[in-house]
């Protein structure tokens, strides 16, 4: 396919370098320079997608950021789809594939265009709300339907293959936007010497003098711009980041910028390099100069594919060499609007009218507009459009703007495009993001950023002075106020004169008065991404929503990935007409980050993969992995969860394991345990304090287990503590609790008790933690070690230092199986040799490692609680059946003390702590399963309590659970009815949480 | 997102070092086993929410590890000062109302 309205002229685009790309299969040619967009209006492509509500033709409106319907979804392969591209920004590059987001089954012959033709008076605003709320299931049935043909494109199926960046930066003065302003402030800032970074989101700068006459010191602006950029790329002290948005604007001047390093460049160029970086830049101040974005006017069928924004035609005329038809019309309400025809008739044969709202306007662009052959008619509006699938014809009549409304006898003019202008619309997004509410100003009949704003700095067209002049003296003085706060010496003016101002002379006008009223004339569109018409506002207005910000919320207005950047306006005009106030009465809804989409890839930067969390492994790591051990996640550990031989089921393992540990001797990784160093004159006080039972007499050489409670007298993790000397101790913490419960003994020494010497480490990576468990632990370890083993010198709840396989090892006779346990500690880059010497020392009785689950089923069936499965923070240590932990007579009120005397820890049937026995012993209730006194006869039922872990015990030879249970500690001997599925139930018996050996004469040996 | 100066570091340090602790100045009371379940709800569970300057406490985390006091503005978010535990806010109007 020829590129058919490409023209002579273009200033971005060379020639030389063709470029070839695809188009929903497609094949078609643009030139190096082009973005997708103005290649395709090149190739005459018209229609480039589906409307999301109504499957309407739709065509490309504008050249910038502020395009709603050039939504494209870009990628080749499927690892580098690249959904919801705007085709207005990307730039050509050869090869590239794209197609359409919406339409289906095919872009020409769209399902839903029959809907939105049929159906589109019955889906009003809030279809979906008042679907669903008649009914469910219909919703659900409607939805997948809805969701495959309104389309918003699609995430790539496979890993992208791309890498991202994050960086952190500081500067004195950030200047968000590169155009006159821009330009202007950081030319007056760079002598300071002030580290200044000014960023563009476009590939160039200088904003709209890149497609203008303007002039600047009697030269071309374009001449400027090179100069200005020349001059600070060459400055030590500035860096210009293009292509880069600044998409947030957060709390103390932290500034987020994304640049799109790559995207212009084929995906085979960007290998090893990153596609997109963050820029997270914090900035002593920022000047805002973001400029401003035309708005279309709102008319009939103004969605037609040709309609387009009278700016983005010069620009693509001028910048693309791209004129997409021959008869153009400008519907206008100022002067700007004459411009495009001027540019259009200079571009070549063709026919140009300028419908102006005006009656009179005096300006020097109407008459040389007139001079140049533009046929110009005054005091009429363009009301409607024929043509379905393209623009046809201009429906026009006129129009006298004192009265608004009243309109004469209609009459057509044939146009192929019909460009509008409705006024400027200041970008004043990233001015709200910390919630300043931008203001309406009559005079510039747009809203500009909140002058109350007491952070930022503005210049330029996003204060809605649009003259070159004035810009580049705004950023001069935006410039020397930043610096002035920062003590730098900088200029108040700069030295340039921009040409003379045309002004605009703007006329305020957004809906365009239709011959029929709003609801019956045909759709005029205000959001264009989201179909939201002029009618549809006004119907949320009848019912109701009379805040702009629920009229968004109801129509959709403005919720599109283009964030409603060409609709905010004309929407917030249309809603206050509706009821009858100002548009400073109505106000503006509330702008967010981001200011543009940003991609996960972006946000997560190099945090992907390997690097997305730390994982931390034992000493015993590689024999773990060399014997096969399967490994579960606790927290960020890596623990072996058990040791298969051959191809082991989980189920055989585990019954290997516990039967090994119950009947001769198993050994575990127990390295994961959190270890708090304790000490300090004070430290016994402290652990006084903050458990809740007794350590004032713990002698050096013995071990205590504890329980910690939070302040409301619940159980928020628990371990054995040992006194290592008179002021030294070594806490132990549940493995998950180890980082929590450091910052908690932290925060009560800082907090409450400074006058306690006392001081903590974690030492819970220093050392490695070696657990030999069963009724041979003590005859395979006693030939290891030099410590006296005997039960009368080191008695359970003893821990003695020696040397084990002469290794230096604290030994502790603590037990989390019931079994007699030794735990053996030692210097971590010390484990792996003990771990593997044990091993060796136990090949003889078939030393048998095991893992996590085998330990889980071994303290349950010794009723050992763990904090956090069988308590979930409304549990006391009464209510676990552990008042033996808690001192009744401490002199000081440990912590949690108070909490649990409160009424409500008092009172009877609260859930307590039981063993279940399932009648059918092969039943292995699920964890969590609901229990009840008695089968329901009606829903919903008195549940009164659950089911916390559950296991099969080989030593038992049955299934076993704990749960907790209402007033369960009384009810012993009961049976309870388990919900294990939908009506299915299991009976079970409650009883004692400790299944095995409940004299613990075996840990006594 | 916030930059912190810990008054221990005495360093201007970004937020994500930080962990948010609560409210600041709350005194345990001396003889808890003289409240009334009242006056022990209250400690444990009634915090001020206002509009404007608010004391709070910090911990440096990945820092010094120490706890500290903040008086920042629930509106802004302007952070008007730190200074370490057991100390008072410079010229503070809103803790005597």
């Amino acid at each position: 396919m020829k590129q058919v309205n490409r023209i002579a002229e273009g200033r971005l685009i060379d020639r030389d370098v063709p470029i070839t790309f695809t188009f929903n299969g497609r094949t078609l040619q643009g030139f190096r320079g082009d973005t997708l967009a103005s290649a395709l209006l090149a190739n005459g492509v018209k229609i480039v997608g589906r409307s999301f509500k109504y499957g309407r033709p739709r065509g490309i409106i504008a050249a910038g950021v502020e395009e709603p319907n050039a939504i494209l979804q870009v990628g080749a392969t499927p690892s580098t789809q690249v959904p919801n591209v705007r085709a207005t920004e990307q730039a050509l590059y050869e090869g590239l594939v794209c197609r359409t987001t919406n339409g289906w089954p095919s872009l020409e012959w769209d399902a839903m265009a029959m809907v939105g033709k049929l159906a589109g008076k019955m889906m009003p605003p809030g279809f979906y709300y008042k679907t669903m709320m008649y009914s469910q299931p219909v919703w659900h049935a409607a939805e997948r339907v809805i969701r495959k043909m309104a389309g918003l494109g699609f995430a790539p199926t496979e890993p992208d293959p791309e890498i991202y960046d994050k960086i952190n930066r500081h500067c004195d003065l950030l200047i968000i936007g590169a155009g006159p302003a821009g330009l202007a402030a950081a030319l007056t800032a760079q002598p300071s010497g002030a580290r200044i970074i000014i960023v563009d989101e476009n590939p160039t700068p200088g904003g709209w003098l890149r497609f203008s006459d303007d002039q600047v010191d009697d030269a071309p602006a374009r001449v400027w711009v090179q100069a200005t950029l020349h001059a600070l790329r060459a400055a030590a002290n500035v860096e210009v980041l293009l292509r880069s948005t600044a998409t947030g604007l957060h709390d103390g001047n932290f500034v987020t910028v994304v640049e799109r390093c790559r995207d212009h460049l084929a995906p085979t160029v960007t290998q090893g390099l990153a596609r997109q970086r963050m820029h997270r830049i914090r900035a002593r101040e920022v000047v805002l100069a973001s400029g401003a974005h035309e708005r279309p006017l709102v008319y009939a069928n103004n969605d037609v594919p040709g309609c387009m924004l009278a700016g983005a035609v010069s620009v693509y005329l001028k910048g693309y060499g791209v004129r997409p038809g021959n008869a153009l019309v400008v519907a206008t309400n100022n002067d700007a609007g004459y411009q495009a025809a001027i540019d259009w008739l200079a571009a070549g044969t063709g026919s140009a009218t300028v419908v102006d709202a005006r009656a009179a306007p005096t300006s020097s662009l109407v008459t040389r507009a007139e001079s140049a052959g533009v046929v110009v008619i005054q005091g009429a509006v363009v009301v409607d459009v024929v043509g379905g699938a393209s623009v046809k014809a201009a429906v026009v009549c006129d129009f006298d703007a004192q009265a608004d409304a009243r309109l004469g006898p209609v009459r057509k003019l044939a146009a192929d495009v019909i460009a509008s202008s409705g006024g400027y619309s200041p970008v004043v997004h990233l001015s709200a993001h910390l919630g300043h509410r931008p203001v309406w100003r009559e005079d510039v009949c747009g809203f500009v950023p909140n002058p109350d704003h007491e952070r930022l700095l503005f210049a330029g067209a996003v204060t809605g002075e649009f003259a070159l002049g004035e810009s580049l003296e705004q950023g001069a003085i935006a410039a020397h106020q930043a610096l002035s706060r920062l003590g730098f010496d900088a200029p108040k003016s700069l030295a340039i004169s921009g040409s003379e101002s045309i002004g605009f002379a703007l006329q305020a006008l957004f809906q365009v008065p239709h011959p029929l009223p709003t609801a019956k004339a045909p759709p005029q569109f205000v959001d264009y991404q989201l179909d939201v018409s002029a009618a549809a506002i006004e119907i949320a207005t009848r019912e109701g929503f009379e805040s702009v910000e629920h009229v968004k919320r109801y129509t959709a207005l403005g919720f599109g990935t283009d964030q409603g950047k060409l609709s905010n306006v004309n929407g917030v005009a249309i809603a206050a007409k509706a009821l009858g106030q100002s548009i400073k009465e109505t106000g503006t809804t509330m702008f967010r980050p981001n200011y543009t989409p940003v991609s996960f890839g972006v946000m997560a930067g190099r945090d992907v993969g390997e690097f997305f969390e730390p994982k931390r492994y034992t000493a015993m790591q590689p024999w773990h992995e060399a014997e096969g051990a399967a490994f579960e996640d606790v927290g960020q550990w890596k623990r072996p969860w058990y040791f298969p031989r051959g191809d082991e089921t989980l189920q055989a393992a585990v019954r290997r394991e516990c039967l090994a540990v119950r009947q001769r001797v198993g050994i575990l990784d127990a390295s994961t345990l959190g270890k708090i160093d304790i000490q300090g004159p004070d430290a016994r006080e402290f652990l006084n304090r903050i458990y809740t039972n007794a350590w004032l007499k713990l002698a050096p050489g013995k071990c205590r287990y504890g329980l910690m409670c939070s302040e409301d007298g619940m159980v928020m993790d628990d371990g054995v503590t040992a006194c290592l000397a008179p002021n030294h101790f070594l806490m132990t913490t549940t493995t998950g609790g180890a980082a929590r419960v450091l910052q908690w003994l932290e925060l009560w020494h800082q907090t409450e008790w400074p006058e306690l010497k006392v001081f903590f480490n974690s030492v819970t990576d220093h050392w490695a933690t070696i657990t030999l468990s069963g009724p041979e632990s003590r005859s395979l370890l006693a030939p290891l070690t030099d410590i006296d083993l005997s039960p009368t010198d080191f008695a359970f709840m003893d821990w003695r230092a020696g040397l084990v396989c002469g290794l230096p090892a604290r030994v502790f006779r603590i037990s989390f199986t019931g079994e007699l346990t030794y735990e053996i500690n030692v210097n971590a880059n010390d484990g792996l040799a003990l771990w593997q010497a044990l091993m060796a020392a136990g090949a003889e009785v078939d030393l048998t490692p095991y893992g996590t689950e085998t330990m889980h089923v071994l303290r349950a069936e010794k009723g050992f609680v763990i904090v956090g499965q069988d308590t979930d923070g409304s549990v006391t240590p009464e209510d676990l059946g552990m008042g033996w932990a808690v001192a009744k007579r401490k002199k000081f009120s440990f912590v949690g003390q108070r909490g649990m005397m409160r009424a409500d820890c008092l009172r009877s049937q609260r859930k307590q702590f039981v063993g279940l026995s399932p009648l059918n012993p092969s039943c292995v209730l699920p964890e969590g399963s609901q229990i009840v006194f008695a089968r329901p006869q009606s829903l919903p039922a008195d549940m009164v309590g659950h089911v916390t872990s559950s296991y099969d015990s080989p030593v038992l030879g049955r299934s076993f659970a704990l749960a907790l249970v209402k007033g369960g500690l009384d009810r012993h001997g009961e049976i309870v009815e388990v919900s294990v599925g939908p009506d299915r139930w299991e009976k079970a018996e409650l009883r004692s949480p400790i299944f095995y050996d409940p004299e613990g004469a075996r840990q006594h040996v | 997102m916030l930059r912190i100066h810990c008054p221990y570091c005495q360093e201007l340090r970004d937020e994500p070092e930080f962990h948010y602790s609560g409210e600041a100045h709350l005194a345990r009371p001396d003889d808890p086993a003289s409240c009334s379940d009242a006056q022990w709800g209250t400690y444990l569970y009634f915090r001020r929410n206002p509009r404007g300057r608010h004391h709070e406490m910090w911990y440096h985390a990945a820092g010094c590890r120490r706890f500290f006091n903040v008086v920042r503005d629930t509106v802004t978010y302007d952070i008007e000062q730190t200074y370490a535990m057991g100390a008072q806010p410079v010229k503070d109007e809103a803790l005597l109302q």
